[in-house]
């Protein structure tokens, strides 16, 4: 039997796994307006409110305008609009032309020339829900598994995340690769002291090569500022939970990779992945931040791993938690979708845990809801690296 | 269920799958250790003796270098480990020392 599951096939050929209607705030000052109109028309309707837009300048004007126009044409998105203030920086018609170029219905309003919130709010309301009712109708079909692009991710880890979640959610890797999908892991700083693993499974020297590199340049902005690393890396809680280093850490982290799935490709933030396998995204090792980099590049679903506890969500992917620390199932029961804390006692295999998982994969995928979709979790940043202007 | 994990027989270190309470004597793969020290669930013991400046090995890979003599038994931690990656404060000897954030729970 050939493994895939139901998706949303669209124009350009993507497939989505979510039906959204977008609700696109320009720039931070549009972004309470951009929510509004996500609330009322729930939950087709979900907003990206980010604190971006205007005061930047270079990479991280590219990177917010990148990271806006890569949500607008994500196959999770069936129609947009666009929420611009008049005077910001970032273009509403570049992101208006994002959507078009995949095939989207797209919108502009904007407050200045709507003549301020109320009537912005009020229009918005309408034409989202107009969008929602034309994109209604749009029916999941059969679609293959290699069709499906994993995002990989881990937060609030203790000890458990590297010897339960972390293998697991590896042998997915593994598996999907193995059928012709594709996974992507970001957090550079979180491979520190395991690059060696994964570089020598690039299938050229240039991916290792541009590996080393990003690695390098995140170790030496943290030399520059003259800090040590371990003030962020592990964390506090990580501490606690037994880690002791960031290399420790990262060679846990690194699991979710897999073991044999060939490193093809690594990525600049928010950038589109374009190969099969596994990519490495450089994203920063905040959770939010790195979640919205990878989707940008165009997963579908998210496998968040957690050996604490997290509630982190996406505005346009599910994202799906697993967990090997019982007391974390337990206490946290409504933020976790899957416990497979029976590898720790020995009462469930890596294998079975694994098989698990992979079936929740390709549910959430066909449309199953997630506990972070369920709590209304739609956490969403974008990353920046210079001050504001 | 065991009372540690080792993960690679490469490792100095086994990971404490439960609380043990110092005296706890462990079999591992073969190898006798007596917990010197109590070791919270989650966190590290020596398998044996691994010298100051001397790798530890966790996952078949080094986690950092011991900060002085650890004895096999031990508590493996931020106390005795230091990373060797994104130190900048090596580097900078006019920084201020960091203060740190949290310390390991005992």
């Amino acid at each position: 039997m050939s493994h895939g599951f139901h998706g949303y096939r669209r124009p350009d050929g993507r497939i989505g796994t979510r039906n959204h209607v977008l609700i696109v705030p320009t720039v931070i000052c549009s972004s309470v307006v951009a929510e509004r109109v996500a609330a009322a028309t729930q939950p087709v309707g979900t907003a990206l409110p980010h604190l971006a837009g205007c005061g930047q300048l270079g990479p991280d004007m590219r990177m917010t305008h990148d990271t806006l126009a890569a949500y607008c044409g994500h196959p999770n998105v069936g129609a947009v609009v666009v929420i611009a203030l008049g005077c910001e920086q970032v273009v509403a018609q570049i992101l208006a032309e994002a959507a078009r170029r995949h095939g989207k219905p797209v919108e502009i309003l904007a407050i200045q020339a709507e003549g301020g919130t109320v009537r912005t709010t009020e229009k918005g309301i309408r034409i989202a829900q107009g969008l929602a009712a034309q994109i209604a109708g749009q029916q999941r079909e059969w679609c293959d598994i290699s069709e499906l692009i994993l995002s990989l991710k881990c937060g609030g880890s203790d000890y458990t995340s590297g010897l339960a979640s972390n293998p697991s959610l590896g042998r997915v890797t593994d598996r999907l690769v193995s059928m012709g999908g594709t996974a992507v892991l970001g957090e550079i700083a979180e491979i520190m002291g395991a690059e060696h693993l994964l570089a020598s499974r690039a299938t050229v020297p240039a991916t290792a090569t541009k590996l080393i590199q990003i690695i390098t340049r995140v170790e030496t902005e943290a030399r520059a500022l003259g800090l040590d690393i371990r003030g962020t890396q592990p964390s506090p809680g990580n501490i606690r939970g037994g880690l002791t280093t960031i290399e420790e850490k990262s060679l846990g982290a690194t699991h979710k990779g897999g073991e044999r799935a060939p490193l093809e490709d690594v990525v600049g933030y928010a950038a589109p992945i374009t190969r099969k396998g596994l990519t490495v995204m450089d994203t920063p090792g905040l959770d939010v931040e790195s979640v919205t980099g990878m989707v940008g590049g165009g997963a579908q679903v998210v496998v968040f791993t957690t050996g604490l506890g997290t509630p982190t969500g996406n505005p346009i992917a599910p994202v799906i938690k697993i967990t090997g620390n019982a007391k974390t199932a337990r206490q946290m029961a409504d933020n976790i979708d899957l416990d497979v804390s029976g590898i720790m006692d020995d009462s469930e295999t890596l294998d079975a845990a694994a098989d698990r998982l992979f079936d929740e994969v390709l549910a959430v995928a066909s449309g199953r809801e997630t506990a972070a979709e369920r709590l209304g979790h739609r956490e969403f940043a974008i990353h920046r690296r210079n001050p504001t202007i | 269920m065991k009372p540690v994990l080792v993960i690679s027989d490469r490792d100095n270190v086994a990971t404490a799958l439960q609380p043990l309470e110092a005296g706890r004597r462990l079999d591992v793969n073969g190898v006798v250790v007596s917990a010197l020290e109590p070791i919270p669930s989650g966190h590290k013991i020596a398998l044996r003796v691994i010298r100051a400046g001397e790798a530890v090995i966790k996952y078949g890979s080094p986690i950092g270098i011991a900060t002085a003599d650890i004895s096999a038994g031990s508590h493996v931690h931020t106390h005795n480990v230091a990373s060797t990656r994104g130190r900048g404060d090596l580097e900078a000897p006019e920084a201020e020392p960091q203060p740190r954030l949290a310390e390991p729970s005992a």
